[in-house]
C-alpha cells in the first residue's frame, strides 16, 4: 500500500457548472448560467481552504458539486483519491467522506426531530445498529460540540442559536468525515457567539484530523481560520494563496477592495471601494470578468480572452493581467508616503 | 393551553355523530330498513317515533342513526385515499420536479377544472351503486388541493438546512420525503383532510340524492332526502332529521378542522412547549 498522506484529500480538476436557463418554447437555443466556470482547486490533509466571494460568484454551486449534490457540467471532483459520483446510490459513500455546516442554524435543524433522532438515523443508515454503540457515539459526539447529554432528548426549538450550530456541527461529524464544508458557519450567529463556534471548529479539526473548505463572505472569519484562501469572481478563481499572503499583499484588484472593505476600528476606511453589482453570468463581461467594477481597468483588460492565472511566487496565484503594473504602483505610493 | 372552543364544540358534534353510528343496533328503536308498516305512515314526532315515520312508515330516528354509518364510513374513508393520493403525487412531484411536476401539475389542474361532484357522478354512472363504487368515486376525485398543499409545502421545504443536511448524510428519497418533508407539513394536510371529509359527507349525501350512491332502502341521509321530496310540505319532518345530521357532522367536521388547524401550528406548539 502507498502512502497517500501527502496527497491532497480534495482535487477539483476543470470543474464546469452550467444551468440551463429559459427552455426555448420550439427547441430553440437554451442560454447557460456559468456557476462554476473551470476551478481547479486542491485541499491538504488538515487543511482549512477559504473561500471568499460575493453572493453569486459560484461558491454555493461548488459547495455543492464537492458534495456530490451537483453533477458537473465537465471536469471532476476527487476525494481521497476516488471521483465523487452523483448518482443517488452514491450518496452513502459520499456521506461518510465529505459532509456539510450549513449557516442558518434555525433552519438546518428539523424542527420534528429530537437531537437524538437526528443523529441517531444516519448511524442506523450506515450500518450502526448496536444500542450501545449508537448512545456511546451521540453521548461522545455531543460532549464534543459542548453539550450536555440531556440535550440529545431535546427538540430544536429549546436551544440557542449558538447550541443549535453546535448541533449542526455535530450531525456533520456524527459518521466521521474527513473533509466538511463549512457555509457561513457563523455569519447568522450573535457576535458574541461566533469566536466560541470558530474556536470550537478549529479544536475539532485538530482532534478529528478534518480538513475545512469554509465559504464564507466574512474575510475576518477567514483570516482566523483559514491556512489557504481562494477569491472567486464569477465562477472563477482569481486569486488564491496562503493567507498571510492574500492579506498583507493581495493582487488582485478584488481581493485588495475586499480586504480594504473589512471594518478597522484604529483606521479610516480608506483603499479602493468596488460597486456596481455582479455582472449578469448570463452574458459575462468580455476579457476579464470584472473590468466594469475595476478602478484599474484599462483597454487591455477588456479584450478577450479572460486572464489566466498567474504564478507571483510560492502557491500565490492572481488571475489579472496588470497585476505586477498594479503592485508596482503601490509600491511606489509607499515610498513616496 | 387554552383549549378552543372550535375544536371543542367540533369535537362534541363529531363524537356525537360517531357515537350514533357506533351504537345504532343498540339505539335503535327498529330495523331501520324491514320495519316499514304503512299503518303508521308519515307520523309526526312524538312519543312512539321520536323523529317521526316516512312514508313508508320506518321510524326516522332509527333511519338516522344508520345512515351516520354511512357518511361516516364515506367520509373518513374517502378523504383519507384522497390523502394518501395528493400526498404521495405532490410530495413527489414538489421533490423530484422535472417531467414527473409537470405530469403531476396538469394532472391536478385538469381535476381542478372538473367539478368534482360531476367527475364522481360520472364514474358513479359507469360502477354500479353501491358504498365501494362510493369510495372509489369520492376517493378519486377529490384529491386535487391535498396534492397541491402538498407541493407548495414540498417546494419550501426542500431547500431548507435540514433537507439539504438529510441527502448529505446519505439519506434515500423516499426517506428524506418520510421523515423530513412529510412530518414538517402533517399539520395543514390535517386540516384540510378533515375539511375535505365534510366535503366529502356532503358529496355522498348529493350522490344519494341523485340516486347515484347508496341504493334504498337502506338508510343514506342524502336518499332520505331524495325521498321525502314529495312530502316536504305535508310531512317536513322526514327531510329535517336527515338534513338536520348533514348539517350536524359537515358543521362538527368544519369546526374540527379549524381547531386542529390553531394547535397543529408549529408556532403555537413551540409557544407551548
Amino acid at each position: 500500500m502507498t502512502d497517500t498522506s501527502n496527497d491532497p484529500i480534495l482535487k477539483v480538476e476543470n470543474l464546469v457548472v452550467h444551468f440551463p436557463v429559459g427552455r426555448g418554447l420550439l427547441g430553440g437555443s437554451r442560454r447557460f448560467v456559468h456557476a462554476v466556470d473551470g476551478i481547479d482547486l486542491e485541499l491538504k490533509r488538515g487543511e482549512c481552504l477559504g473561500l471568499v466571494g460575493e453572493s453569486g460568484c459560484g461558491k454555493s454551486t461548488l459547495a455543492l458539486s464537492i458534495l456530490g449534490l451537483q453533477a458537473p457540467t465537465r471536469g471532476r471532483v476527487i476525494v481521497d483519491g476516488h471521483e465523487v459520483g452523483t448518482a443517488g446510490r452514491d450518496r452513502k459513500n459520499r456521506a461518510r467522506i465529505t459532509q456539510m455546516v450549513f449557516q442558518d442554524p434555525y433552519s438546518s435543524l428539523n424542527p420534528r426531530q429530537t437531537v437524538r433522532k437526528t443523529l441517531e438515523t444516519p448511524l442506523r443508515l450506515h450500518g450502526i445498529t448496536a444500542r450501545s454503540e449508537i448512545d456511546g457515539r451521540i453521548g461522545d459526539m455531543l460532549a464534543r460540540v459542548g453539550l450536555r447529554p440531556e440535550a440529545a432528548e431535546r427538540y430544536p426549538h429549546e436551544f440557542s442559536g449558538g447550541q443549535r450550530q453546535r448541533i449542526g456541527i455535530a450531525r456533520a461529524l456524527i459518521l466521521e468525515p474527513k473533509i466538511v464544508v463549512l457555509d457561513e458557519p457563523v455569519s447568522a450567529l450573535d457576535v458574541s457567539i461566533r469566536a466560541q463556534i470558530i474556536n470550537l471548529l478549529l479544536e475539532l479539526k485538530e482532534t478529528l484530523g478534518l480538513s475545512y473548505i469554509m465559504i464564507s463572505h466574512d474575510l475576518g472569519v477567514v483570516e482566523h481560520m483559514s491556512d489557504r484562501v481562494a477569491v472567486m469572481y464569477l465562477g472563477r478563481i482569481v486569486e488564491s494563496g496562503p493567507w498571510n499572503t492574500i492579506f498583507t499583499q493581495p493582487g488582485h484588484p478584488y481581493t485588495r477592495a475586499l480586504i480594504a472593505a473589512i471594518p478597522d476600528p484604529f483606521k479610516r476606511s480608506s483603499g479602493t471601494k468596488i460597486t456596481g453589482e455582479i455582472p449578469n453570468p448570463l452574458s459575462p463581461p468580455t476579457g476579464c470578468g470584472f473590468h466594469p467594477r475595476c478602478p484599474e481597468a484599462r483597454d487591455i483588460c477588456r479584450t478577450p480572452p479572460a486572464p489566466a492565472l498567474k504564478n507571483r511566487g510560492g502557491e500565490h496565484h492572481v488571475r489579472c493581467r496588470r497585476v505586477d503594473e498594479i503592485a508596482m504602483t503601490d509600491g511606489l505610493a509607499t515610498a513616496v508616503g | 393551553m387554552k383549549i378552543r372552543a372550535n375544536l371543542l364544540i367540533g369535537g362534541f358534534l363529531l363524537a356525537t355523530v360517531v357515537i350514533a353510528g357506533t351504537l345504532a343496533p343498540w339505539l335503535a328503536h327498529t330495523d331501520p330498513v324491514m320495519d316499514a308498516d304503512l299503518l303508521y305512515a308519515e307520523e309526526p314526532p312524538g312519543a312512539a317515533f321520536w323523529f317521526g315515520t316516512d312514508a313508508q312508515g320506518r321510524d326516522i330516528y332509527s333511519r338516522v342513526l344508520y345512515g351516520a354509518r354511512i357518511s361516516l364510513t364515506v367520509g373518513i374513508i374517502s378523504q383519507l385515499i384522497n390523502t394518501v393520493i395528493g400526498v404521495c403525487l405532490g410530495v413527489s412531484a414538489g421533490y423530484w420536479g422535472g417531467w414527473w411536476d409537470d405530469f403531476v401539475s396538469g394532472l391536478t389542474n385538469m381535476m381542478l377544472a372538473i367539478p368534482s361532484l360531476i367527475f364522481a357522478l360520472a364514474i358513479m354512472a359507469i360502477l354500479n351503486p353501491g358504498l365501494t363504487s362510493l369510495l372509489i368515486a369520492l376517493g378519486l376525485t377529490n384529491w386535487s388541493f391535498t396534492c397541491r398543499l402538498a407541493r407548495a409545502s414540498t417546494l419550501s421545504l426542500k431547500s431548507q438546512g435540514y433537507v439539504q443536511a438529510a441527502k448529505v448524510l446519505g439519506y434515500s428519497d423516499v426517506r428524506i420525503m418520510l421523515t423530513q418533508l412529510l412530518p414538517n407539513m402533517l399539520g395543514p394536510i390535517i386540516v384540510i383532510g378533515t375539511l375535505g371529509m365534510g366535503g366529502a359527507v356532503l358529496a355522498e349525501a348529493a350522490l344519494s340524492f341523485l340516486g347515484l350512491g347508496i341504493r334504498p332502502p337502506f338508510p343514506s341521509w342524502g336518499s332520505m332526502l331524495s325521498d321525502a321530496r314529495d312530502q316536504i310540505t305535508t310531512a317536513p319532518w322526514i327531510s329535517i332529521f336527515p338534513g338536520l345530521a348533514i348539517f350536524v357532522t359537515v358543521l362538527g367536521l368544519n369546526l374540527l378542522g379549524d381547531g386542529l388547524r390553531d394547535i397543529l401550528d408549529p408556532q403555537s406548539r413551540s409557544r407551548r412547549a
